[in-house]
C-alpha cells in the first residue's frame, strides 16, 4: 500500500510536521529554572529527610546553661549522665538554649510537609469541583457563587479566621491554608474545561457517542494536567510562606514543635541583639520558597507557555 | 452604564452575604460550646451561662444570624471581650495607620513597578529583563516580616537612618508621620511590587504580538511610541485588575507589617484579637477587609471601560 | 495615468536574488530562495502561492517588519532605487508609510481596539509630516472620503469594534494611503472577508491605484482574486518564484507544472452535470428548524438573535445539499442543529422516522451514530493527546464493537482515505492538515452514518488539498451511497460537490434549489448579488494535464 501523498505542497506541510518535537522530559531537563529550581527543593527534601544525620541534636532540648549563644561559639553541655559534651552551636541558640542548627534543619520537614499536603489536597479538592462544575450548568451556578464568596476574604484573614477555630496543629495550619487555595484551583479547572469543551475535537467525541464521563476524562482532564501541576507549584511555595507566618504571629503550629516561623517568632524578642535567630530560618524559608518558585517557573515554560499572564 | 452598575453591585450581594454568613458561623462552627470558647479554660459555668445569655446562643440558628446582622447593619457589632469597648469604636481607633499604610504602599507599588514590567518586557530576553523577574521571584519568596527585620536591620539598626518602630498619626506632623511610614511601606511593597512587575511584562508581551503592533511598527513609529501608547495601554486591563486582585495580598501583609513595626492598626488588631481568642473583633475585621477588598473590586470592574472602549454596558 | 502607461519607466520596487533564510531544524533552510521580481509604477502584482510558500515574508522583509527569527539572508529590495533590505531601522521608519505602505489581512485586530480610528490615522501624519492639528483633520476626513466611506467624521470619532470589517478595512487603506506612498503592499486583504465586502474592497484598490498610480504588491492564494486584480502574477512553491508574466498568459498558458496544477485546482463556478437520485430514501427532512440565541435573561431584554429561522430541507441517500451564505447567515447553526451539537429553538429534523430535533440526551445517544460531522479546524479536530487510530476507533466502541474488530475497520478506513494504515498509532500533529481532514473523514466514516455533515470541511485547506479532499468526499459518497450535507460560504465548491443548494441570509433560506437553477437562473436579489460577487466569476480556469 503506497501513500497517496501526491500533492507536494500537502507533503512539505507533513514533512515539516513530522520533524520530531523533543519530548516533554527533554524540554523539562533543559530548562534552566527547572534544573536549578529542582535541584535545591531536592536538596531541602534531603536535609529535612536526613536532619538527624546531619549532626543535629533534639530540637526542643531546652538548657538554660546555653542561652543566646552566637553562631559557631563552643559550648559545653552537661548530659543526664553526667558526661560533658563540647560542640559548636553552627547557627547559635535561642533564648531557652535550644540548638537552632538543629530546629532549622528538622524545621525543613514542616515546612515540606505542609506545601506539599495543601498543594496536593487543594488540587485534588479543585479539580474536582472545577471539572465538575465545568460541565454540569445547574451546578455551576451555586459553585461557583462560594467559590467567589471564598475568594472575596483575603487568604491570609480567611485561613487567620479559620485557625482560630480550632486547636492549634499542622493539621489545623493545613486545613486553613488549603481553603483559600481551593476557588483559585477550581476557577483555573473550570476555565480550561470552559474552553476546551468548544474544541471541535470534544464536539466530535460526542458526535461519535461518548458518554459524558469518557469525556471528562478522556478529552478534557489531560488538558488540565499541564497547568495544575504549575499551579500546584505555587501553591507548595505560597502555602510554606503561609505557614511561616501564622507561626510567625503566634497563630500557627504550636511554638514547641520546629517551624522555620516559630523560631523567627521566638527569635523576635532579642532581634537587635541576637539576628541570628531570625537570619537562618529566614535563608532557609526564602531559598525553599525560591526553588519551589523557579521550578513553578520553569514548568509553567515548558509545560503550559499561555499561562504566564495568570498570577 | 448606569444599569451595568446596578447590575454589578445586585451580583456582589451574594459575594458579600456567603462573607456575611462565613464570619457568623465562625464562632457557631467552633468544636463545643462558643461560649464557653470565649469564656477561656478558668471560667465558671454561671460565667459561661451569662455568655451564652449575652449572644443570645439559645436562639435558633436563623434568628441568631438575624439579630447580628440587623446590628451589624445598624453599627452595632457588639463588645470586645478583651478590649472591653465596643468593636466599632476599637475599629475607628484603627483604621487610620492601616489605610495610610496600604495607600503608601499602593502608590509606592504601582509606580515602581509598572515601569519595571514594561521595561522588562521591551528587553525581553535580555540581562535588565532577567534582573528584573529574578527580583520578581524573590520578592514572591521572601516573607514580609523577613522583608520587615532586614530593613530594620540595616536602615535602623545598622545606619541609623530611619526610626526602627511605631507609627506617628498624620495630625501630629507630616514630617513624623511619613518617616515612620517609609519602612513598613517599603516592606509591604516588595511583593506587590513583585506580583505587577510580572503582570505587566507578561500582558505587555502578549500586546506586542498583536496585530496592531505590527499595524504601528508598519506606520513608521519609533519603538517607544508602539510599546508605550499601542501596547502599555491595550494591556491595561490585566494589569488592573491584577492590582486589585493584589489587594488581597496587601491585607494580608497589613496584618503582618503592624505585627512587625509595631504599628496600632487594624492588622494588629487582628493579631492580638485571634491570640486573644476575642471573636467579635475577628469577625468584624474579617467583614471590614473583605467588605472593602470586594467594593475595590467593583470599583475596578466599572473602570475598565475608561481603559478599554470596547467594554460598554 | 492611464492604462497605456503601465508597466513603463523604473520599477518602484525591484527585488533581486532575495533569500530569507527560516529557524534551524525546519524542514526546509529558506522561507523564500533568491527571488526576483519587479512591481512598475501603476501596476498590480501579484505573488500567489499556497500556504508555505513564503509570499507573505516576501512582503514583510520589503517592509522590515520581519520577525527576529527570519532574518534577510541575501538580495536586494530597491525601493526607488534604493535598497531596503539592508536599510537601517531608523531608515526604514522614515520610508514605511511615506513611500511604503502595508495593509494586513485581518482587519479585525490590525487597527489598535483602544484607539479612534481617526487617531490612528493621526498618528502617521503627527509622525511623518509638520501639519498643524486642523489640517491634519481635514486631510483624514478626505481620506476617508476617497476610500468611499460613509459619514467620514463619524468614522474618524470611532473604535475599530464599531465599525464593519469591511469598514475596517478600509480605514486600513485609508492608513496606508494617506502619505501617497509610491509602493502598497496587500497582504490578503481581502481573505478574512465577505465575499460581497471582498468585491468592493478589491474594486476600490484597483481604482485608487489607477488614480493614483501606484505600484501594488498584491499577496493572495486566490486565483479568482488575481483574475480580478493582477496585471501580472507571479506564482511561488516552497519559498521558490517558479513563474512570473502577465496574469493572462499565466491563468491560460501555465508552463511549469507547478502552476497547471494550481490552476487545474480551482474548482469552477459552472456547477457540474450530476445525475440526481430522486427516486432513492430521503434521509434528513428539517421541517421550520429554528434557533433562536439570548434573551431571557433579566438585563438583557431584546438581544435575541434568529440565527435560524424556519429552515426547510430534504436531503436523499446518495445525494449532496450545499448551505452557502456568508459569515452569520446561519448556515453552521443549522448543520450543528441538524447534528445535535446544539439545542434546536423549535422545529422538526427528521431523521429517517425519528425526530431528533427536541429529543433529550438519554435517547439520543442511539442515534448519534447515524449522523457524523467533519469540521473546518483540521487542527482542532482530533485531540493531540491521543492517536489518530484510538480517535478513529473509539466511536465503534461507545456502540459496544471489540477493540481488534475496531482497529481493523480503522485500518480500512485509512485506505479508503489514502493513508498509510501503519501510520494509525501516529499523532495528530504529525500528520499535514490535508491528512488530518482525511483521518477526521475516517473516523466520521467509521460509525457507517446516513448524513455526512462537512461543516466548512475544506475551507481551511489549500487549494490543491482542497481538490483532492472535494474528489475525495464525492467519491465516498457515491460509493457508499451518502447522504451528505455541505456547508460553505466558497460557491465554487458548492458548485462542483452539490446536487442542490439552499443559498441563507440573515438565519433564512432565500433559495433552494438544484444547484443548475441557483447558479445560473438565480430568483432572489441576494442570490444574484452573491454570485457577482465571486471574484474570477466570468473566468473558466482550465484543467490542464499535469505536464
Amino acid at each position: 500500500m503506497t501513500i497517496a501523498l501526491e500533492n507536494e505542497v500537502d507533503a512539505a506541510a507533513a514533512r515539516a510536521a513530522a520533524v520530531a518535537r523533543p519530548s516533554v522530559w527533554k524540554r523539562l531537563s533543559q530548562n534552566m529554572s527547572v534544573r536549578i529550581g529542582g535541584a535545591m527543593v531536592l536538596v531541602m527534601v534531603l536535609i529535612g529527610l536526613a536532619a538527624p544525620l546531619l549532626g543535629t541534636i533534639d530540637p526542643a532540648r531546652i538548657d538554660p546553661t546555653t542561652r543566646n549563644r552566637k553562631p559557631g561559639v563552643e559550648v559545653t553541655v552537661r548530659n543526664d549522665d553526667g558526661t560533658r559534651t563540647t560542640r559548636t552551636v553552627h547557627m547559635g541558640t535561642d533564648s531557652l538554649g535550644r540548638d537552632i542548627y538543629s530546629r532549622v534543619l528538622y524545621g525543613a520537614r514542616v515546612s515540606l510537609i505542609v506545601g506539599i499536603s495543601v498543594a496536593s489536597l487543594s488540587i485534588v479538592i479543585g479539580v474536582f469541583i472545577g471539572l465538575v462544575s465545568g460541565y454540569i450548568r445547574w451546578l455551576d451556578g451555586i459553585v461557583m457563587r462560594i467559590m467567589d464568596g471564598l475568594m472575596a476574604i483575603p487568604g491570609i484573614l480567611l485561613a487567620i479566621g479559620l485557625v482560630s477555630l480550632f486547636r492549634a496543629g499542622l493539621g489545623t495550619v493545613i486545613f486553613a491554608i488549603v481553603v483559600p487555595e481551593i476557588p483559585r484551583v477550581v476557577r483555573l479547572v473550570r476555565s480550561v474545561v470552559l474552553s476546551v469543551r468548544e474544541e471541535p475535537y470534544v464536539e466530535a467525541a460526542i458526535s461519535v457517542g461518548t458518554p459524558l464521563p469518557k469525556i471528562l476524562w478522556r478529552h478534557i482532564l489531560p488538558n488540565t494536567i499541564a497547568p495544575v501541576i504549575v499551579q500546584g507549584t505555587f501553591i507548595c511555595g505560597a502555602a510554606i510562606l503561609a505557614e511561616a507566618t501564622l507561626s510567625f504571629l503566634g497563630i500557627g503550629i504550636p511554638t514547641d514543635t520546629p517551624t522555620w516561623g516559630n523560631i523567627m517568632a521566638e527569635g523576635r524578642q532579642f532581634f537587635r541583639v541576637h539576628p541570628h535567630n531570625i537570619l537562618y530560618p529566614a535563608i532557609f524559608l526564602a531559598i525553599t520558597v525560591l526553588a519551589v518558585n523557579m521550578l513553578g517557573d520553569g514548568l509553567r515554560d515548558t509545560l503550559d507557555p499561555k499561562m504566564s499572564k495568570r498570577v | 452604564m448606569f444599569a451595568f452598575i446596578a447590575r454589578r453591585l445586585v451580583a456582589t450581594i451574594p459575594v458579600l452575604l456567603f462573607v456575611a454568613i462565613f464570619v457568623f458561623m465562625l464562632l457557631r462552627l467552633t468544636p463545643g460550646d462558643p461560649a464557653a470558647v470565649i469564656a477561656g479554660d478558668n471560667a465558671t459555668s454561671d460565667q459561661v451561662a451569662a455568655i451564652r445569655a449575652k449572644l443570645g446562643l439559645d436562639e435558633p440558628l436563623h434568628t441568631q444570624f438575624f439579630i447580628w446582622s440587623g446590628k451589624a447593619l445598624a453599627g452595632d457589632f457588639g463588645e470586645s471581650f478583651f478590649f472591653k469597648k465596643t468593636v466599632a469604636e476599637l475599629i475607628v481607633q484603627r483604621i487610620e495607620p492601616t489605610a495610610m499604610l496600604a495607600l503608601c504602599t499602593l502608590i509606592l507599588a504601582v509606580s515602581i513597578a509598572v515601569p519595571l514590567g514594561v521595561l522588562a518586557a521591551a528587553r525581553q530576553g535580555g540581562w535588565v529583563d532577567r534582573a528584573i523577574m529574578g527580583f520578581s521571584v524573590l520578592g514572591f519568596s521572601v516573607p514580609v516580616f523577613v522583608v520587615g527585620y532586614l530593613l530594620i536591620y540595616l536602615f535602623a539598626i545598622q545606619w541609623g537612618l530611619l526610626p526602627v518602630q511605631g507609627y506617628r498619626r498624620i495630625a501630629e506632623g507630616f514630617g513624623d508621620f511619613i518617616i515612620r511610614l517609609i519602612l513598613p511601606s517599603v516592606t509591604l511593597a516588595v511583593i506587590y511590587i513583585a506580583l505587577i512587575s510580572r503582570i505587566t511584562r507578561a500582558s505587555v508581551i502578549e500586546t506586542l504580538g498583536e496585530d496592531y503592533i505590527r499595524t504601528a511598527r508598519a506606520k513608521g513609529l519609533p519603538g517607544r511610541t508602539v510599546l508605550l501608547r499601542h501596547a502599555l495601554r491595550n494591556a491595561a486591563v490585566p494589569i488592573i485588575t491584577v492590582i486589585g486582585i493584589g489587594i488581597a495580598l496587601l491585607i494580608g501583609g497589613v496584618v503582618v507589617t503592624e505585627s512587625v513595626y509595631n504599628i496600632p492598626g487594624v492588622g494588629r488588631l487582628t493579631v492580638d484579637a485571634v491570640l486573644a481568642r476575642d471573636f467579635p473583633v475577628i469577625q468584624v475585621v474579617i467583614l471590614m477587609f473583605s467588605f472593602v477588598y470586594v467594593l475595590i473590586n467593583l470599583v475596578i470592574d466599572i473602570a475598565y471601560s475608561f481603559f478599554d472602549p470596547r467594554i460598554r454596558y | 495615468m492611464n492604462a497605456s502607461s503601465v508597466g513603463e519607466g523604473r520599477p518602484v520596487l525591484d527585488v533581486r536574488d532575495l533569500s530569507i533564510a527560516l529557524p534551524k531544524g525546519g524542514d526546509r533552510p529558506f522561507a523564500a530562495e533568491k527571488v526576483n521580481f519587479t512591481v512598475k509604477r501603476g501596476e498590480i502584482v501579484c505573488l500567489v502561492g499556497e500556504s508555505g510558500s513564503g509570499k507573505s515574508v516576501i512582503a514583510q522583509g520589503v517592509m522590515g517588519l520581519l520577525p527576529k527569527a527570519l532574518p534577510i539572508a541575501g538580495g536586494e529590495a530597491f525601493l526607488d532605487g534604493e535598497d531596503v533590505a539592508k536599510a537601517s531601522e531608523a531608515r526604514l521608519r522614515e520610508l514605511r508609510c511615506v513611500r511604503m505602505a502595508m495593509i494586513f489581512q485581518e482587519p479585525m485586530t490590525a487597527l489598535n481596539p483602544v484607539m479612534t480610528c481617526g487617531d490612528q490615522i493621526d498618528e502617521v501624519l503627527r509622525e511623518h509630516t509638520q501639519m498643524g492639528a486642523d489640517e491634519r483633520k481635514r486631510k483624514i476626513i478626505q481620506i476617508f472620503e476617497q476610500v468611499r466611506m460613509p459619514d467620514p467624521p463619524r468614522i474618524y470619532a470611532s473604535y475599530p469594534h464599531q465599525l464593519s470589517g469591511g469598514q475596517r478595512q478600509r480605514v486600513m487603506i485609508a492608513m496606508a494611503l494617506v502619505l501617497e506612498p509610491d509602493l502598497l503592499i496587500a497582504d490578503e486583504p481581502t481573505t478574512a472577508l465577505d465575499v460581497t465586502t471582498q468585491a468592493q474592497i478589491l474594486q476600490l484598490i484597483k481604482d485608487i491605484q489607477r488614480d493614483k498610480g501606484m505600484g501594488v504588491l498584491f499577496i493572495t492564494h486566490d486565483f479568482g482574486v488575481v483574475r480580478e486584480i493582477a496585471h501580472r502574477v507571479a506564482v511561488l512553491r516552497l519559498g521558490e518564484l517558479v513563474e512570473m508574466g502577465p496574469t493572462d498568459d499565466i491563468l491560460l498558458r501555465p508552463k511549469h507544472p507547478y502552476s497547471r496544477m494550481l490552476i487545474s485546482s480551482v474548482p469552477s463556478m459552472h456547477p457540474a452535470e450530476r445525475p440526481r437520485a430522486t427516486e432513492s430514501k430521503l434521509v434528513l427532512r428539517t421541517e421550520n428548524l429554528t434557533k433562536i440565541y439570548g434573551g431571557g435573561s433579566l438585563f438583557s431584554k431584546g438581544h435575541s438573535v434568529k440565527a435560524a429561522d424556519k429552515v426547510n430541507i430534504e436531503i436523499r441517500q446518495g445525494e449532496s445539499v450545499g448551505i452557502v451564505g456568508e459569515s452569520g447567515s446561519g448556515k453552521s447553526t443549522v448543520a450543528r442543529c441538524i447534528a445535535r451539537l446544539i439545542d434546536p429553538t423549535e422545529g422538526r429534523v427528521r431523521l429517517g422516522e425519528d425526530d431528533v430535533a427536541l429529543m433529550p440526551q438519554r435517547l439520543l445517544r442511539r442515534h448519534r451514530r447515524r449522523i457524523q460531522i467533519v469540521f473546518q479546524d483540521p487542527y482542532r479536530s482530533l485531540n493531540p493527546r491521543r492517536t489518530v487510530g484510538d480517535s478513529i476507533i473509539e466511536g465503534p466502541m461507545n456502540f459496544g464493537m471489540e477493540r481488534s474488530e475496531a482497529w481493523a475497520r480503522a485500518r480500512k478506513l485509512m485506505e479508503t482515505v489514502r493513508l498509510d494504515p501503519d501510520s494509525l498509532d501516529r499523532y495528530p500533529h504529525q500528520f499535514s492538515g490535508g491528512q488530518r481532514q482525511r483521518i477526521c473523514i475516517a473516523r466520521a466514516l467509521a460509525m457507517e452514518p446516513e448524513l455526512l455533515i462537512a461543516d466548512e470541511a475544506v475551507s481551511a485547506l489549500d487549494v490543491s488539498v482542497q481538490a483532492q479532499v472535494l474528489d475525495l468526499l464525492d467519491e465516498i459518497r457515491q460509493r457508499l451511497n451518502l447522504a451528505m450535507l455541505f456547508i460553505t460560504h466558497d460557491l465554487r465548491v458548492a458548485a462542483q460537490v452539490c446536487h442542490e443548494v439552499a443559498v441563507m441570509e440573515k438565519g433564512i433560506v432565500v433559495e433552494y434549489g438544484p444547484v443548475a437553477d441557483v447558479f445560473l437562473r438565480p430568483q432572489h436579489p441576494y442570490t444574484k448579488s452573491l454570485l457577482a460577487a465571486a471574484p474570477g466569476r466570468d473566468w473558466e480556469f482550465g484543467k490542464f494535464e499535469a505536464a
